[in-house]
């Protein structure tokens, strides 16, 4: 599908919005959305939760023959997907400008600054070295895919263990996890990405934008810093002029940024090692809260079901048999015959509370002043006297009143010729309902 | 690289110069005859060479044009033999994409669009020989060739890379320098304002000097655009010359 785009009343809103430095959900320049990491039950799993932006990542590792001139270092493989539940825009022939973009962000900041001990990842130079994957899918869009994505990435590879080895001789012997516990990876350090969005001619600046202020923003600034302060990318994109002391400014801001970020990180990961260890659940399945309208599991109370039968005897034996309701005809005239409920209606009922709030209306509520006969079948009574009758704003030319025995009479509206008196008959009259305009 | 150290105690670098000094620099304009604007710029070692197309209507897909505003489209590509080792795929890897979006970012905002509603500008580089600062080199020569299709722009664009070792900034690393694994930043300025129309930046930096490194990589562009200047300069002076006013 091709990107919806945003109406300019929109654009304007949030614009105006900005420029009163009011943002959307409420918050302030330099605030970002609440961030959620949890696990899965595999070692390398994690899915990371930026507001709505939703970001999983999974580490996998394989043995392979290294590089040619790389003989000592092992491989890193970085790959982020854009899956098409994220955006009805993302779809697979479409995404490629942005995809490159990220994709090469990420790598950069991942593969470039060396967070990753790669001479580490060597079992026996030249021959095999492991190749360590990060894959990254992006389940939801809602802004700042970067810095969700760049968060999964580092939580990924400090959660994965991989496989143990050891080299004897020329013989590589690779442990399973049950003769030998896995081993972490070393990482050095934690690039973190921070994103900022600029504003009127870049002279104001957004943290962590969603997805609206993605739209209407000028350009994006990306830092991607570790928590000793040291830059480890920084990347400009979107066609803004900076000057050199608003990067100067951003790179301060996100400092204290990624500090903050560092620390919700290795709180996470603390936690989920104390989990693992004491041996209690873990894994996705619990990390979603029953509480929600969308998990769809409600508590079982327990009912004790024991004496039911007793009981239902009891109220059975006890119960009257239900009467015998025999319904005789009402007969109306040959071949018109009522029977069952309901045979008084209550229309007239009705109508007389309408006739109470509408005086003016016309010689209508004369007419339908019902005389309620025992058959309750409403009669009309068009007046005795010569009286104009007027009989409703209906569209209809003509109206017909039936009678069994006589020729078909035909009252037009708007005449003011007398009308005949009508008996009151049990005659059923067909009539149609008149609709009253509305008043 | 154990035992090259990029910067001696004197302050030379690897190749002989000093801290803060640009390699040479050579560009000539207009080497093609058939494309409207095209440049040669060779920076040290680095050469790179820019052609320009438009503006003209929109190929392809008529409903890409900008209903107010010039499309900007960028090519990068490299030579297989312009790395030490040859290359196996010179365009339409993610590297090469990279980078012809990072030019496209870069010149659209500094060609004034405006004047050239629903149509469409193309931007083809190619690079000969990559001896470091190729985005830069890259930047450099386009901007030329564009000037030299007569498209109007709001200043010169002028790049340049810089990186940090032992405490001092160096500007225009070479091939050598950026092989080392230290921080290195390629900035697009535009002298006149100041602004920077692109700013990336590779490896590990302590935040305190970022502004050093910032300031010698403006102070480098600046130079470039001196120069660039008197080669514009001297090429409207031949032009000139021989259409005989």
């Amino acid at each position: 599908m091709k990107e919806t785009p945003l109406s300019n009343c929109e654009r304007l809103f949030l614009l105006r919005a900005i420029e009163e430095k009011k943002r959307l959900d409420g918050r302030q320049t330099y605030d970002y959305r609440n961030i959620r990491i949890s696990f899965g039950t595999d070692y390398g799993c994690c899915m990371v939760e930026l507001g709505k932006t939703r970001v999983l990542g999974q580490v996998s590792c394989e043995l392979v023959s290294p590089k040619l001139n790389r003989a000592t270092e092992g491989i890193l493989f970085f790959n982020l997907e854009l899956s098409q539940m994220a955006a009805p825009a993302f779809e697979p022939g479409r995404q490629s400008d942005l995809l490159v973009k990220l994709n090469r962000l990420l790598e950069r900041c991942l593969r470039n600054s060396k967070c990753i001990d790669t001479e580490s990842l060597c079992v026996v130079a030249g021959e095999k070295v492991w190749q360590i994957r990060v894959d990254l899918h992006l389940l939801n869009h809602d802004g700042n895919i970067i810095d969700a994505a760049s968060i999964a990435a580092i939580v990924a590879l400090c959660h994965f263990r991989r496989p143990d080895v050891s080299v004897q001789g020329d013989e590589i012997t690779l442990y399973t996890p049950e003769e030998r516990d896995p081993v972490p990876l070393s990482i050095h350090h934690m690039p973190i990405c921070v994103s900022f969005a600029f504003f009127q001619q870049g002279t104001y600046l957004l943290v962590d934008p969603n997805e609206r202020e993605e739209r209407v923003m000028d350009g994006l600034l990306v830092i991607a810093m570790n928590k000793h302060r040291e830059i480890c990318t920084i990347q400009s994109s979107g066609g803004i002029m900076l000057l050199k002391d608003q990067v100067l400014r951003c790179s301060k801001i996100a400092g204290v940024k990624v500090a903050e970020i560092t620390e919700l990180i290795l709180k996470a990961l603390e936690n989920e090692q104390k989990v693992r260890k004491e041996g209690g659940k873990f894994g996705f399945a619990e990390s979603i809260a029953n509480q929600r309208i969308t998990a769809f599991k409600m508590e079982k109370a327990p009912i004790d079901t024991s004496d039911v039968e007793e009981k239902a005897e009891e109220i059975i034996a006890e119960a009257e048999p239900p009467s015998e309701v025999v319904s005789t005809p009402v007969l109306w005239t040959p071949g018109t015959a009522q029977i069952g409920e309901g045979v008084e209606n209550s229309w007239g009922d009705l109508e007389d509370s309408e006739k109470e709030d509408d005086e003016g209306g016309g010689d209508e509520a004369i007419i339908l002043d019902s005389i309620k006969m025992d058959t309750g079948v409403e009669v009309s009574d068009i007046g005795s006297q010569d009286a104009p009758i007027i009989l409703s704003d209906s569209e209809e030319e003509e109206m017909i009143i039936l009678e069994p025995d006589k020729n078909p009479k035909k009252i037009r509206t708007q005449t003011t010729s007398a009308k005949q008196e009508k008996a009151p008959s049990k005659k059923p009259v067909k009539r149609r309902k008149k609709k009253r305009a509305a008043n | 690289m154990a035992g090259l150290e990029l910067l001696s105690d004197q302050g030379y670098r690897v190749d002989g110069r000093r801290a803060g000094e640009l390699r040479k620099i050579q560009a000539r304009m207009g080497v093609f005859a058939q494309a409207d604007g095209s440049a040669y710029i060779e920076q040290g070692n680095t050469k790179a060479l820019a052609v320009v197309y438009g503006p003209h209507e929109i190929r392809g897909s008529r409903a890409r044009a900008l209903p107010d505003r010039a499309l900007v489209n960028c090519q990068y590509s490299s030579a297989t033999f312009s790395t030490g080792e040859r290359k196996r795929r010179p365009h339409g890897d993610r590297k090469s994409c990279e980078m012809g979006l990072q030019l496209r970012q870069t010149f659209e905002a500094a060609i004034l669009t405006q004047l050239h509603p629903r149509s469409q500008i193309d931007i083809y580089v190619q690079v000969l020989q990559a001896d470091g600062g190729t985005y830069a080199a890259c930047v450099n020569a386009a901007t030329l060739a564009v000037l030299d299709a007569g498209i109007p722009m709001r200043d010169f664009v002028c790049a340049c890379s810089a990186g940090f070792v032992d405490g001092t900034a160096l500007a225009d690393l070479s091939h050598v320098e950026e092989a080392a694994g230290g921080p290195q930043l390629a900035l697009a300025l535009l002298p006149a304002s100041g602004q920077i129309a692109l700013l990336e930046m590779d490896a590990r930096l302590h935040e305190d000097h970022l502004e050093r490194v910032l300031e010698a990589a403006a102070q480098a562009a600046r130079d470039v655009h001196t120069l660039l200047d008197r080669v514009v300069r001297q090429h409207v002076r031949e032009a000139s010359i021989l259409l005989g006013d």
